[in-house]
């Protein structure tokens, strides 16, 4: 899909830069700044300050949320599908901000970012990170662009900051949106994590993280956790319909250790495809920080965690996703009932596993579109 | 507007003036959500409803409502003591696997619950039965012996039984026959035979005395 001037298309975007000069302390207790942030902006903030929706990325998201950095930009910008005039998150009507998370790779100050006292950068000098951390910068960001009121959007990971965000900053957030997500992740999901690390930290050209500008790059490594990632993200049923156990070149096996089946073929080129883009120490970082996202822990119970909260909320889940399961959308969901909020829920039917977030496009925009236009920010009268 | 369409009508208006005015309600198996948004727009209630079904989930938040996907024959443990002026079960009793641990549920969840059931000690479902020998097929149950819903049907009589049993108390009654609503029943066994559809306002008997 190439760029056109569709009329619900947000059109050329472009990635600007905002810097918080302020050290910010961390969960960790450090102290931690200077910070740039990445970020995209759709549409126009109204007078009020009250129509801005925050999207949340996913683990190796960035800001470029939707349309193209250039005309011949092949692919839009990752949830191209929900955002723009007349889509679930309408630009019309709403300020949409996107930003590159704290420890990202895409803009926002990383370990790969030059650290200003050494002028080298960071490597595992870097803070370890938390969710709580990157909404800290995204209120920032927020604040700077003059937001008083606003709703909170995220799938995967990206649930894990909305739901931070709604307990954090209660007084600002209005609606929240939470999709194929969880208040912690379970001991399977840590541990694929963790193996994905392990591939990392492994590999041979990882060199304690100082692999910045070296001839050779921990990227077989990082492609091992990727492709980790991928089998997740997927389901039995996907993987399935999409590689059967088709070979990928003849009908018959090669008796050999090269790539054989489709199904590897696909991950390989995923592994291979994300090293371009993504760096090792931010998948260190990024994954370590969602899985210290605990809320039942950090504030006793799920339920005292949401009797902090003063939205609206909409969780919504995916029948095949095992990695986000609905159970833990379920739990989120009867906390929120017990803590007395206002929620709605809904498991959507799809084969395509946990990747269904950024796929099932049309089922999430009729339900987006009518919990949004019930929003109190936009019913204050 | 076909037949059951206008039950449902009935059905709906029925239980809207059943409910006093800016009530907390809880609607279970709220279907399309038709029910729950007359509550909200003609007496101010607040509330939200459970479904089962994805597709009338979106139906319902399309329509402005907060609704929750979710089996009622699961409990309703997220809910506490008493949170809801009213519990609905409006056409689902029927349908339920366990009717009796859900009317439990909601006594427990409401301080009043509203129940409605097709009544199938109706005449025409009894002489469907004697005469054609075959289950009972009726614009309120139009469904065939294998791919009902329905796997709990039950008379008025069969109701009455059951709250008495279980110290339930019956505050209100509404009777449906033929389209009409009939507040003023007959004997018990005329109303068994003649009512198509029953509409009850229930609540713990001790609870009450207490």
């Amino acid at each position: 899909m190439q760029y056109n001037k569709s009329s619900d298309s947000v059109g050329i975007t472009e990635t600007k830069y905002f810097t918080i000069q302020d050290k910010i302390l961390l969960e960790s207790n450090e102290q931690f700044g200077p910070v740039t942030v990445a970020y995209e902006t759709y549409g126009t903030l109204n007078d009020t300050k009250d129509n801005a929706i925050l999207l949340l990325h996913a683990l190796t998201g960035d800001a470029h949320a939707a349309g193209y950095h250039a005309e011949d930009d092949k692919k839009p910008g990752w949830w191209d599908d929900m955002v723009g005039p007349g889509k679930a998150f309408d630009t019309n009507k709403y300020f949409v901000i996107s930003s590159n998370m704290l420890g990202g790779c895409s803009g926002t100050t990383g370990p790969c970012s030059i650290n200003p006292e050494t002028q080298k950068p960071y490597a595992l000098d870097f803070p370890v990170i938390t969710i709580e951390d990157a909404v800290k910068v995204q209120k920032k960001l927020v604040d700077y662009l003059g937001v008083k009121k606003l709703v909170v959007a995220g799938g995967s990971m990206g649930g894990m900051q909305a739901l931070e965000w709604s307990i954090a900053h209660s007084d600002m957030v209005s609606d929240v949106i939470i999709i194929a997500s969880t208040s912690r992740l379970t001991a399977q999901g840590i541990a694929f994590n963790a193996v994905g690390r392990n591939a990392i930290l492994s590999d041979p050209y990882f060199n304690n993280g100082n692999y910045y500008g070296q001839e050779k790059q921990p990227e077989r490594g990082l492609a091992i956790a990727r492709m980790i990632g991928h089998i997740t993200y997927l389901c039995e049923e996907s993987m399935h319909n999409k590689f059967g156990r088709r070979f990928q070149d003849s009908d018959k096996p090669n008796f050999d250790f090269n790539i054989d089946f489709q199904v590897e073929s696909y991950l390989e080129h995923q592994g291979r495809v994300f090293v371009d883009r993504f760096d090792a120490n931010s998948y260190l970082y990024i994954t370590k920080a969602v899985d210290y996202f605990d809320l039942s822990k950090k504030h006793g119970s799920l339920k005292n965690a949401f009797e902090k909260t003063n939205a609206r909320f909409l969780v919504m889940s995916f029948t095949t996703d095992w990695l986000f399961p609905t159970a833990q959308s379920k739990e989120i969901v009867q906390a929120l009932i017990k803590a007395g909020r206002d929620v709605s829920f809904c498991e959507i039917e799809s084969p395509c596993g946990h990747d269904a977030f950024l796929l099932e496009f049309e089922t999430q925009t009729k339900i987006v579109k009518s919990f949004l236009a019930k929003s109190r920010g936009q019913h204050n009268d | 507007m076909t037949n059951t369409e206008q039950s449902l009508h009935l059905n709906y208006s029925v239980i809207t003036e059943m409910i006093e005015q800016k009530s907390k309600v809880l609607d279970l198996g709220c279907g399309d959500g038709e029910l729950l948004r007359q509550l909200i727009d003609k007496k101010r209630c607040t509330g939200c409803g459970i479904e089962i079904n994805q597709q009338n989930v979106i139906k319902s938040i399309q329509k402005g409502l907060s609704v929750i996907q979710g089996d009622i024959d699961e409990g309703l443990k997220e809910f506490s003591d008493k949170e809801y002026d009213y519990v609905i079960l409006n056409q689902t009793l029927q349908s339920t696997e366990k009717p009796d641990y859900v009317i439990d549920e909601m006594l427990r969840a409401g301080k009043k619950s509203v129940v409605s059931f097709p009544n199938f000690g109706y005449w025409r479902v009894r002489f469907y039965l004697f005469f054609k020998g075959r289950m009972p097929k009726s614009k309120m149950l139009p469904f065939c012996w294998y791919d009902t819903p329905n796997i709990h049907l039950l008379t008025v009589e069969d109701f009455f039984d059951f709250c008495k049993e279980r110290n339930i108390k019956i505050t209100k009654s509404v009777y449906i026959k033929r389209g009409k609503v009939s507040k003023n029943p007959l004997t018990r066994f005329l109303t068994n035979l003649l009512c198509e559809e029953a509409i009850f306002v229930i609540q713990r008997l001790s609870e009450k005395n207490s």
